[in-house]
């Protein structure tokens, strides 16, 4: 249980950060400061533990996706719902759900960490459970090499202390399994059909490995626009889902191997599929806003291998594009990655708007893919009013790196309902 | 113009295709279309057969394993390099590939992995990383803006001259102010970015000795360099 008055302190600064519109890890951070053990003993009061949820992409998607899935099982549950995925968001968090009393009144907490983040935070607090999605070039000016990075990972999932879920069709994560003794581990993964679907960065220029014997508990089989087919265990089940884009339903095949891990033989499948077709995807991730009667999806882009499913999942026809592309600390600084996306399937029919602090990056890239472009304008706010006006009547479709999504999520609020991130 | 051919190489694609390296190839091979060429594209990985026509070589940086991977590979292959290089075939070799082209590369833990020497270059492991936005200077090519990522420290010798002077960042090494090396028209570098994109001048020195090569002549009509110089400029102005 932690100090009484460093949650009270604590609660002050998140209310305090939240009336001047701060952001949402300050009052994790004061925390973090006063009681360094202020995570680890709350978290130690819950009865199923901890899960940790870790890789490059689809962090977000899964963890909201494992938690509703969670509560299908009636289950009450914690997590770091902020996408702060830094431990002093996880303390942020935490903040907002315990009592004065220091209690938290959840079964489990589920959280999503960065790699790095995740390392240290394992250190202190060892996960029950963990789910690692994949490891794929991205922040390398942060982590220097992906071999790096699946390192981290390794520490994870052997700091894990009863399952670990991991991707069979990552050869970086699947392998993670040779260093696992103690722990039990379950993989899910993609019918041979769609693994083409799913280009690693190692097969982009041919280099792709061949698909590994191991066993899946999970396997996503087929999907169209709006349903989708998993095998969980020996059952075949088929369902709706709200979710779109190729890689958001591939982390649900992710999310129920996680859940069948967690809750075991007491599983109530009905719920749990009728939970499945009913998640939204999360903020960025293929979310859809509506602007004077037209939708507008945003899709989040980090790094070459997502944005290259997010391109596939996504028919750029009857669509107006707009692609946004900053180089702040939180996107990366180095352009590199925009070289390793292939932008033809966008020639047809263009791209309307590039903008971002590397908009002439992005437009060169584009030129040399010659797609042909209306409209190029760094300034973020000038580019959205003149993109929302010249295409006035036509669906949208915008991509973005990680803070251009925050900034135009801003701006939108101004003009159309967007759900609050905090 | 059409039916002038020029086949580029690229050099490990499989093992060293790391930092977006292969928009250097995509640069080259739409440059040299919009002059008027046709261009073949040929890969060569580890176990394969060295094509006999070559005109312009392109290598990349890849993870520390993937170097181990191709080393022996490349050792067998020196030779070949070493005539191309001496006859003036341009090639533009980022990063591991750089290092590899030197004479060797020495860990942080003092294992010595052999280079071909093609470079008159010498590279060490040191712990410290050296990330971030490059500029560098150069008489023939002007500024040069490109992106670093590496933990070797390379040294050149009498044998090759410096690519450029570094205004912003590290380059080779943190010794010196230098970045890169040249030896006949062989470039190497450690900026990605991809570094062509943003330095059209070193993609059309490669080209021009390529066609030089092989036709006697290069010469073209401007083909325009949309976006080239707002990109550059916002690039040079970015935080390290």
């Amino acid at each position: 249980m932690p100090k009484p008055y460093v949650t009270i302190l604590g609660k002050a600064v998140r209310a305090a950060s939240r009336l001047r519109g701060g952001g949402s890890a300050l009052p994790g951070l004061v925390v973090e400061r006063i009681d360094p053990d202020f995570i680890r003993a709350t978290l130690a009061t819950l009865p199923h533990g901890v899960v940790v949820i870790s890789g490059t992409n689809g962090k977000t998607t899964t963890t909201k996706m494992v938690v509703e899935l969670l509560e299908s099982q009636g289950l009450k549950v914690f997590t770091n719902r902020t996408g702060s995925n830094f431990t002093r968001g996880v303390a942020a968090a935490l903040l907002g759900e315990i009592n004065l009393k220091g209690e938290l009144k959840a079964d489990i907490a589920v959280l999503e960490l960065d790699e790095a983040h995740a390392v240290k935070f394992v250190r202190t607090i060892p996960p029950r459970y963990s789910l690692l999605l994949n490891v794929m070039r991205d922040q390398l000016d942060r982590f220097g090499e992906i071999d790096t990075t699946a390192k981290m990972l390794q520490i994870i999932a052997m700091s894990t202390t009863d399952s670990v879920v991991l991707n069979r069709e990552d050869q970086r994560i699947a392998q993670l399994q040779t260093h696992l003794t103690t722990q039990k581990v379950s993989f899910f993964g993609l019918s041979p059909k769609l693994v083409t679907l799913f280009p690693s960065d190692d097969d982009l220029h041919g280099g792709a490995e061949p698909s590994s014997a191991r066993m899946t508990d999970v396997e996503l089989l087929n999907f169209d626009d709006k349903k989708a087919a998993f095998r969980l265990g020996d059952k075949k089940v088929i369902t709706a889902l709200k979710l779109n884009g190729i890689y958001n339903i591939f982390n649900a095949a992710a999310a129920l191997a996680l859940v069948r891990a967690i809750v075991g033989e007491t599983l109530d499948n009905d719920k749990l599929v009728t939970a499945l077709a009913e998640v939204e995807p999360a903020f960025g991730r293929g979310e859809t806003l509506i602007v004077n009667g037209q939708p507008i999806e945003l899709v989040l882009v980090k790094n070459p291998s997502g944005f290259r499913l997010g391109l596939k999942s996504f028919k750029p026809k009857g669509y107006a594009t707009m692609i946004a592309i900053n180089d702040n600390y939180a996107d990366g600084r180095d352009m590199s990655w925009l070289w390793d996306v292939d932008f033809e399937s966008l020639q047809p029919v263009g791209v309307d708007e590039v903008s971002g602090v590397r908009a002439y990056d992005m437009a060169l890239r584009l030129r040399y893919d010659e797609v042909p472009i209306t409209s190029v304008n760094p300034d973020l706010g000038k580019a959205l009013k003149h993109f929302l006006s010249a295409n006035n009547s036509k669906p949208k479709r915008i991509y973005c790196t990680y803070t251009a999504m925050l900034d135009l999520r801003r701006r939108l609020s101004k003009i159309t309902n967007v759900e609050s991130i905090e | 113009m059409t039916g002038r051919l020029i086949t580029i190489l690229q050099l490990y694609p499989k093992a060293m295709n790391i930092y977006g390296d292969y928009g250097n190839v995509l640069v080259l091979k739409r440059r040299l279309q919009w002059y008027g060429y046709e261009v073949n594209v040929l890969a060569y990985n580890t176990g394969d057969k060295f094509p006999d026509d070559v005109d312009l070589i392109i290598g990349g940086g890849g993870q520390d394993s993937g170097q181990l991977q191709i080393q022996a590979d490349l050792l067998m292959i020196a030779p070949r390099l070493q005539q191309l290089a001496d006859r003036g075939v341009p090639m533009l070799m980022i990063c591991g590939l750089y290092q590899l082209f030197g004479k060797f590369f020495k860990t942080a833990s003092g294992d010595v992995i052999q280079g071909i020497g093609l470079l008159d270059i010498e590279t060490y492991g040191k712990s410290e990383r050296l990330i971030g936005n490059v500029v560098a200077t150069s008489d023939q090519f002007g500024k040069i803006i490109g992106y670093e990522n590496h933990s070797g420290q390379t040294y050149l010798g009498s044998g090759v001259t410096p690519l450029g002077e570094i205004q912003l960042g590290a380059g080779n090494n943190t010794d010196s102010n230098t970045e890169g090396a040249r030896y006949n028209n062989v470039i190497g570098s450690y900026l990605h970015g991809s570094i062509l994109p943003k330095n059209p001048q070193i993609a059309d020195f490669l080209i021009d000795r390529a066609v030089t090569n092989k036709y006697g002549v290069f010469y073209s009509e401007p083909i325009g360099d949309k976006f080239v110089g707002e990109a550059r400029k916002v690039a040079s102005k970015r935080p390290r």
